[in-house]
């Protein structure tokens, strides 16, 4: 038996390899502790389809989408130059990433700056690799019968408009798809965007996770599945603010694929 | 025949076109206040926006019930307009019922769709003052809609119901007068809704009819013509300027924030790449962002006299949902507010934008565009695509980069990137440590 490869852009270089696609793995992927396991799922999935994939590793450097944000368009441009230069240096042609906001930014924001990559995000890579029946999906694992909702993220659905992907991969693990009251075009954002993940919120009745995950617990569903880093922390820290997280669960789409496949 | 009612009309109508267009000038020169930006590109995809979104009001339907009151309005408005191009070559020519002869029994039925309509402009405007005032739906009841922007909804609803009032009220009476055999009042078929008002006319005069029929017929033209200029005072303009204001929609994916090409240059030389030196030397840079509405794009302010403070993209605002100060409405009425502001200065020979005060700061704080997650919600939500976060964002830019006025706790963000290539505090060399273990497991 062999083990899991994660190859880099620059060790395939060196044997004059091209990936098919590079794997985008975003600072929360790199660093979060809770979000790696998503990072980990998504690639022992592409080494069991046998994705011709590498990553950049430690020539990853954030995307800059925080700084934009948060209006520093001087450090943005810093971060995204450098990246292009890195990625077209390897000539990089087709990224996929797991973190909407790295997905916006890559695939929206790098053209003006010279960066141009056919870019999807993990959602849409796991719908065709289901639809292409690379992955065949046992429907029988932990989530079998399950209720799980979905939440929207709002550079996923509102910014690019992917907002079946996500449900069409969550249907084929043979489970009871529930919606919150407001989703797809009208979901509700977690809270963390437009750099919101680094400082406090101001002054307010709420935080806008918690609003948010009382209405996921609302539909009565027993895991709330994600697509995004931040609505991860986000929908995480909800749940425990309802001291709920012995009932339900917080998963990316990519873990619970993995699972499924029993890897 | 006297001809003082063709002269005192002509007059009316000059009067209204002459506050009519220096009222255009004025907002047109207003709107020019932000900077050039051309938006011109994929006509069809505009043409198609235009056509959707502001004539089918297809973002309208997200909401049922005020879509089809809305609906009745517009189409009301639209239609009954054609009514008053009669009502116009009439006073111009000293005709009545110009058409009447021309169209025979059709113009009954248009009279009777005309009716309908009117009672329908009728019924929704009540319902929608009994929804501010009495139901007082919540997105009515927020801060930035107290005073006048209040003022000028129910006076908007009112103004409407009495004017509809007017047609109902004429074309009973001028009926009446017909069927007592009055040559000047042709008989046409029967008017299903203004038939319902001719009993409370029955008992009048016809002298006392024809003066009432006068003076509705007067009251709904200038009464029209006046709200056509009390319009452009108005939130109302919406009715006009939804069409150019969807023609000029963003096409671009909403997540998309634009480049500002002034520092790719610094950031090349920065980072060694070769940049090419223009011969000439380069165009005074402007502000980096946006302190005042002459910094916004000029799209943005024609954004703003769009809005018709529906406050739908507050209620779908996160930040709003949950008590924070921003609500991207208030955005739009300040930017509104300023633009009036520096434009009446300017017309009075005062110090326009140079007047010591800026959008930034005396309207809208820091507090408000500090709460944002750039959720898009607002924009999505806008039944005629408005754009709030852009204007958002170009303020946070000016608060970052000409003021370095950012939050903390953003500033330790931008540190950590600086330094570490990471808005967290990460040494970029365990970047790849998340591989290790994965590494050494078996493959299943």
């Amino acid at each position: 038996m062999s083990t899991y490869q994660v190859p880099t852009m620059a060790e395939m270089a060196a044997n004059s390899q091209t990936p098919e696609v590079l794997f985008w793995v975003g600072c929360a992927g790199s660093f979060d502790e809770r979000y790696k396991a998503v990072t980990q799922a998504f690639v022992k999935i592409l080494n069991k389809v046998g994705v011709s994939f590498a990553v950049l590793g430690p020539e990853e450097a954030c995307t800059g989408d925080p700084a934009r944000r948060a209006g520093n368009e001087f450090l943005f441009q810093m971060q995204a130059v450098a990246n292009i230069q890195v990625m077209n240096a390897y000539e990089v042609k087709k990224v996929v990433t797991a973190c909407p906001h790295c997905f916006n930014t890559i695939k929206n924001e790098y053209p003006a700056l010279g960066g141009n990559y056919e870019v999807i995000h993990h959602s849409e890579f796991l719908q065709q690799l289901i639809n292409e029946g690379k992955v065949t999906l046992q429907g029988g694992g932990e989530f079998k019968g399950k209720k799980i909702t979905f939440h929207d993220s709002c550079y996923l659905g509102r910014a690019n408009g992917v907002y079946e992907a996500p449900r069409e991969v969550i249907k084929a693990l043979d489970v009871e798809l529930v919606e919150m009251k407001r989703c797809r075009t009208k979901g509700l954002c977690c809270g963390a965007g437009g750099a919101q993940m680094f400082k406090e919120p101001e002054a307010g009745k709420k935080d806008i996770n918690i609003e948010r995950t009382e209405e996921a617990l609302a539909t009565g569903a027993q895991a709330i599945a994600v697509g995004c880093p931040f609505c991860l922390t986000m929908m995480t820290d909800g749940i425990k603010n309802k001291n709920k997280e012995a009932e339900v669960q917080v998963y990316d789409l990519a873990e619970m694929v993995a699972k499924d496949m029993g890897i | 025949m006297s001809i003082l009612p063709q002269v005192v009309f002509v007059l009316i109508l000059g009067i209204a076109g002459f506050f009519l267009s220096k009222r255009i000038q004025f907002l047109r020169r207003n709107i020019l206040l932000g900077k050039a930006e051309t938006r011109n590109d994929q006509p069809e995809n505009r043409w198609k926006a235009m056509l959707l979104v502001a004539l089918g009001q297809q973002k309208m339907f997200k909401r049922l019930v005020p879509a089809f009151l809305h609906l009745l309005i517009y189409v009301g408005f639209l239609v009954i307009n054609l009514e008053v191009l009669e009502f116009v070559l009439d006073g111009l020519l000293g005709t009545h019922r110009l058409f009447a002869p021309f169209l025979g029994g059709l113009y009954t039925v248009a009279i009777n769709v005309f009716e309908f309509l009117a009672v329908a402009v009728l019924v929704s405007c009540v319902a929608f003052l009994v929804r501010r005032n009495v139901m007082k739906v919540e997105r009515f009841t927020k801060p930035e809609l107290k005073g006048w922007a209040a003022l000028d909804a129910n006076l908007i609803l009112v103004i409407e119901i009495i004017l509809m009032f007017a047609i109902l009220t004429m074309n009973a009476t001028d009926q009446i007068l017909a069927s007592r055999g009055d040559a000047h009042y042709l008989v046409l078929g029967p008017l299903f809704f203004s038939g319902f008002l001719q009993p409370l006319f029955e008992g009048f005069s016809s002298g006392a009819l024809v003066a009432v029929e006068r003076v509705a017929w007067w009251f709904h033209i200038a009464g029209i013509l006046a709200f056509a200029v009390y319009v452009t005072y108005s939130k109302h303009l919406h009715i006009f300027l939804a069409f150019p204001n969807t023609w000029y929609s963003n096409l671009k994916p909403k997540g998309e924030m634009a480049t500002m090409p002034e520092v790719t240059q610094e950031v090349n030389m920065m980072l060694g790449i070769p940049v090419d030196t223009p011969s000439e030397s380069p165009a005074e840079i402007g502000r980096f962002g946006a302190k005042d509405i002459n910094d916004l794009s000029w799209v943005n302010v024609l954004n703003a006299y769009s809005c018709t403070e529906c406050g739908r993209c507050s209620s779908e605002c996160p930040a709003n949902l949950t008590g924070k100060k921003l609500s991207p409405r208030k955005i739009m009425m300040d930017v509104r507010d300023r633009a009036e502001e520096v434009g009446k200065s300017l017309d009075a020979g005062g110090p326009g934008l140079a007047d010591g005060k800026s959008l930034l700061g005396d309207y809208i704080t820091k507090e408000e565009i500090n709460a944002c997650t750039s959720c898009n919600a607002c924009v999505e939500a806008c039944p005629i695509n408005i754009d709030p976060l852009s204007i958002i964002l170009q303020m946070r830019r000016y608060v970052a980069m000409e003021e370095s006025g950012t939050p903390a706790q953003w500033n330790a963000m931008f540190q950590n990137m600086e330094t570490s290539f990471s808005p967290w505090k990460f040494s970029p060399s365990d970047r790849f440590n998340w591989s290790d273990k994965l590494k050494e497991e078996e493959m299943k």
